[in-house]
């Protein structure tokens, strides 16, 4: 079920990839996010998979009783998750201020930064 | 500064320079002890772990430096706003005087190799600054720069070869030095600090950026490129000659660049008409000299480096400042628009008098003493000698041929019209060369005083061993040191009478040499064409390009690894399948973990060919319910709930923006793109599938997940250990983290903000505007 | 998506989000739940409020900005990080307080203030960009 479950991991890390190699920005950002689901699932995964027993001590008692699921790897997905969509908010919003500002959504059309003709460097003191 | 100007602006540089009059002053009370043998040293700590400490020591040598840079720089600060006067930044430049003198003073002092290197370094930087200083200029920029990167060049060295010797030796004190002679690396040690010593103190074939240097202020040339900075490279030479001493390779090393750089040097000098490029290259050649004689390396040699230092630092800044006050006064200091100036400026001509006689050599003046201990220490030497002795005889015959052209010609003969009336320099500039010369010939006839309290102090701490001075104003007939005196000046008159003839002769030679230069100017834009020419193919500005290449890097980090440390072979050992189909195991899973899996693929599959944005948004969606299922069904509540949340909002949100966006959502690669992106993600993906099967297949350490699990409920009081683990024991990563997301909307805020600030689509009237 | 129904069930339906999302988030030390849900929870009841009267409604109702919402939450938590200074343990040691109200005993300790903080920072955050991108949407 592990390995299963690595495959799995393995799509979603490909698909991220594909996706943020395209030039499109919306396509982009879809990327962004399946990779980033790809990553926590790599986390929940290499932490090790437990069927159902959450990790939650049961009234009454100072330790759980049998088995639980790895707390550690969900501990640090869960605010991976929260941050994972405040980042995506934030770029999403960025994506569009810059369509309207520079009415382009291919990333090779936009070259505010690093225009096509920069100039080269000047060769005096 | 600038208050001290503010409230008494005509006095400044009197104010001024009452701090290096009293460093002056202090660094004498120490005349006594140093030559009765002692020396000072003091310590602070600096890194105390690595035992560095910032060590001073004050011997004859370093306070025979002292004493110059603060007692010369006491005069150059007097000069400095008298000749910049009513200049806007006066006191900037005033500021890096200072700081410059600190610079040198540390240098000349410290005994630690660091912190002669980072005062060394410090030099550089401030010579940089005054060199630059006016920097509306061209000249002054390129003059700046380079004198920045050659000199850094030998910091670098001087850097390398106190690591070195420090690795031999053990030490970093200079005073506790042994001798690396003898060592394999003893040749790599010598060059180090011969490149440092050779580029700081001009050297052929590092000469080229002392007369560029010029450009600064006069006052900067009378201090820095006298008697202070350029002598950096002498001092370390000579600092070193205890230590690095006595081996032939680097006697004969000093006397070849330290002769070629004499004659070369004397030579352009004559070959200039403006006075103060011959005055920069008269130094060059005297730099070149006192190599020589710390190559000769005998008693008499480097006691007559000590004199030939003073004598020169005397005469030198004290000509540059005659220079400065002529171009001050006259407008002018080309040679040939020069003459008849002793009426009009007549103190001025008597400290260029002064000076001229001193850097000739006549009697009762340091100059002859420095000639004659040159002599002396050769006539008295091996005859291979002879060759080092005709050399310096011709350096100083020139040496002397300049002298006079600068400080007497200018003064003499029939009076020229200059482009401003001529008069006498204000007093503040007249200081300088006045008490300079007189100092040179006051030294000169405290001859016993000057010998047993400055002379040999500073040469024993050069030879290491006593050396007694034998100074005296008695003419002696008999020596030869005194004929080859009368020979040079002879020569010297020689020069001087047919200076217009030979300066035609070597203009005409050179307009074919000269050329390091030029050198220096090709190596610089080569290296900035070659910056440019790399950073235009590392940034071509292709965001798709700079992805391929970050994934690519991940591919091979992920794959390199699992190769080399055998992972795959591990997983699955290819050389020795056996019985294959053993291996194919059908994953145990349940029915609805199966639907899960399917459901989280039919998401991904759904993105990838979505043909229009809300399809997109959607299977978005599904693949972030498939993880938040596949949370729930292996033990992770929390995490399901929030993954469900994100998940409404993320179909939410977007739906908001990407309905007022025109996006195109076709992927437009063309098919070699596509094929190769494709490609790249797939190797990513199974090399992270493959890279977490060999993590499944190890085992797990569990101690921190054990610790959480054994102490959630009795420290923290959380039955909840997934909650506990953010709030209470990673409290602080948590806080970190909540900053982060509240940065985001702030961020977010910002840009839909600005938009509010500029109703008017700007995109479209700007297309139209272009 | 402003219809009748939308508008007339939407009050319900955030009431009953914003008090579950404030029972999610105490709750959250001993089960599933906490400051992260909460907030993520009372953020989607206030867009969906935004959605049904208006942006300008919902911000009036809230009386307060959402992103200063987030700056208190984010004050908080430190704030509660640094009780532990008058214990003399080092930062974000947590300190526990058990109020007997006869019957129950109620635990108070610097950790829910913690999440409390974390809470208010989820929802103010999310909200505020919530409700930024639908005053553009209305404009």
């Amino acid at each position: 079920m592990d390995y299963a479950l690595a495959v799995l991991v393995g799509l979603f890390i490909a698909l991220g990839v594909y996706l943020l190699l395209s030039r499109s920005i919306i396509r982009m950002l879809l990327g962004v996010t399946i990779f980033g689901n790809g990553v926590n699932l790599l986390i929940f995964t290499a932490g090790r998979l437990t069927r159902e027993v959450a990790p939650i001590v049961p009234t009454g008692l100072d330790q759980p009783a049998g088995p639980i699921a790895n707390p550690l790897p969900q501990a640090l997905i869960l605010t991976a998750i929260v941050i994972g969509f405040a980042m995506f908010s934030f770029l999403l919003v960025l994506a569009y201020r810059a369509y309207q500002e520079l009415d382009a959504d291919d990333t090779d059309t936009m070259r505010l930064a690093e225009p096509e003709d920069t100039p080269r460097p000047p060769l005096s003191y | 500064m600038p208050l001290v100007q503010r409230f008494s602006a005509p006095f400044s540089g009197w104010l001024l320079a009452l701090v290096p009059a009293a460093i002056f002053v202090f660094l004498l009370q120490f005349i006594g002890p140093v030559a009765g043998g002692q020396t000072v040293a003091t310590a602070i700590d600096w890194v105390p772990a690595y035992g560095l400490k910032l060590s001073f020591l004050i011997d004859g040598l370093s306070l025979t430096f002292a004493l110059t840079i603060s007692g010369v720089g006491a005069l150059i600060v007097l000069y400095a706003p008298a000749y910049l006067k009513g200049h806007p930044h006066l006191g900037r430049f005033m500021g890096f005087m200072l700081a410059f003198m600190g610079a040198m003073l540390g240098l000349v002092l410290a005994d630690s190799m660091l912190a002669l290197f980072a005062f060394w370094e410090l030099t550089s930087v401030t010579s940089f600054l005054l060199i630059g200083f006016d920097h509306s200029r061209q000249a002054a920029r390129r003059a700046a720069i380079q004198a920045l990167v050659i000199t850094n060049i030998g910091g670098m060295a001087l850097l390398v070869g106190a690591i070195l010797v420090r690795q031999l030796t053990g030490s970093w004190e200079i005073s506790a030095l042994g001798s690396p002679a003898g060592e394999p690396l003893y040749g790599l040690v010598l060059a180090c600090f011969l490149a440092a010593a050779f580029t700081k103190s001009a050297q052929v074939p590092f000469h080229f950026w002392l007369p560029n240097a010029m450009e600064a202020p006069t006052p900067v040339s009378a201090f820095l490129h006298s008697a202070t900075m350029v002598q950096a490279g002498v001092y370390l030479l000579a600092r070193l000659s205890p230590a690095l001493g006595g081996t032939a390779a680097r006697s004969t090393i000093l006397l070849v660049f330290g002769g070629a750089t004499l004659i070369w040097e004397a030579l352009g000098a004559l070959r200039q008409t403006d006075l103060k490029q011959m005055l920069a290259q008269t130094t060059i050649a005297s730099l070149g000299l006192l190599v020589m004689l710390i190559g000769l390396g005998s008693e008499t040699a480097i006691a007559a480096v000590i004199v030939y230092f003073v004598a020169h630092a005397f005469y030198k800044a004290a000509l540059f400042m005659v220079v400065g006050a002529i171009d001050h006064e006259a407008g002018t200091r080309d040679i040939t628009a020069l003459g008849g100036l002793a009426d009009r400026m007549p103190l001025t001509f008597i400290g260029a008098a002064l000076a001229a006689l001193s850097m000739f050599g006549l009697p009762f003046t340091l100059g002859f003493f420095a000639k004659e201990e040159i002599y002396a220490g050769l006539s008295d030497g091996p005859r291979q000698d002879i060759f080092a002795l005709s050399v310096l005889v011709a350096g100083n015959a020139l040496l002397g041929a300049v002298g006079l052209l600068v400080a007497i010609k200018p003064f003499l003969g029939a009076e020229v019209t200059t482009p401003k009336a001529a008069h006498e320099a204000p007093i503040a500039m007249l200081a300088g060369p006045l008490v300079l010369g007189v100092a040179g010939v006051v030294a000169a006839v405290m001859t016993d005083w000057f010998g047993t309290s400055v002379l040999e102090p500073g040469a024993t701490a050069i030879m290491g061993e006593p050396v007694t001075s034998h100074l005296t104003l008695m003419i002696n007939p008999a020596s030869i040191a005194l004929w080859l005196s009368v020979l040079t000046r002879g020569l010297a008159v020689l020069v001087y009478q047919q200076a217009a003839t030979i300066r035609t002769l070597l203009r005409r030679a050179s307009s074919v040499l000269w050329t390091a230069d030029r050198v220096f100017d090709a190596v610089m834009f080569g290296l900035i064409r070659f910056a440019g020419a790399v950073t235009r193919t590392l940034h071509h500005g292709r965001l798709e390009l700079y992805l391929v290449t970050v994934f690519a890097m991940l591919a091979l980090a992920l794959f390199v690894p699992l190769l080399a440390l055998g992972g795959i072979d591990a997983l699955l050992p290819i050389s020795d399948l056996g019985d294959w189909s053993a291996r194919l195991v059908w994953p145990d899973l349940q029915p609805y973990e199966w639907a899960v899996a399917l459901l989280a693929v039919v998401g991904l599959g759904a993105v990838l060919v979505a043909r229009n944005r809300l399809v997109a948004i959607v299977s978005l969606g599904i693949q972030g319910t498939a993880v938040a299922l596949i949370f729930l069904l292996f033990g992770a509540p929390d995490l399901a709930f929030t993954q469900f949340m994100v998940e409404v909002l993320s179909v939410v949100i977007p739906a908001l923006v990407m309905t007022r966006l025109r996006l195109d959502e076709r992927d437009h690669r063309p098919f070699e793109d596509l094929a190769r992106d494709g490609t790249l993600a797939l190797v990513c993906g199974a090399g992270v599938s493959l890279a977490l099967m060999v993590v499944l297949s190890g085992t797990l350490d569990t101690r921190l997940s054990d610790f959480f699990t054994a102490t959630s409920v009795p420290i923290a009081h959380g039955a909840n250990i997934v909650n506990v683990i953010p709030v209470d024991y990673r409290g602080f990563d948590t806080l970190g983290e909540i900053s982060v997301v509240m940065g985001a909307g702030i961020a977010i805020l910002a840009l839909l903000q600005r938009k509010k600030a500029m109703p008017d689509k700007p995109a479209q009237a700007r297309k139209a505007a272009s | 998506m402003n219809t009748v129904i939308f508008r007339t069930i939407a009050p319900l339906i955030v009431a009953i989000m914003l008090m579950f999302s404030v029972y999610v988030c105490l709750r959250g030390h001993n089960e599933p739940g906490g400051g992260f849900i909460g907030g993520l929870i009372a953020a989607s009841a206030l867009a969906i409020w935004g959605m049904a009267t208006g942006v300008e409604t919902a911000r009036k109702a809230l009386r307060v900005d959402p992103l200063a919402l987030a700056g208190a939450g984010v004050f908080a938590a430190a704030l509660s990080g640094l009780a532990s200074v008058f214990t003399g343990s080092p930062f974000m040691t947590s300190i526990w307080l058990y109020l007997d109200l006869g019957e129950t005993s109620v635990p108070l300790s610097t950790p829910m203030i913690f999440d409390i903080g974390v809470y208010f920072v989820v929802l103010g955050t999310i909200t505020s960009i919530a409700l930024a991108l639908q005053s553009g949407e209305e404009s």
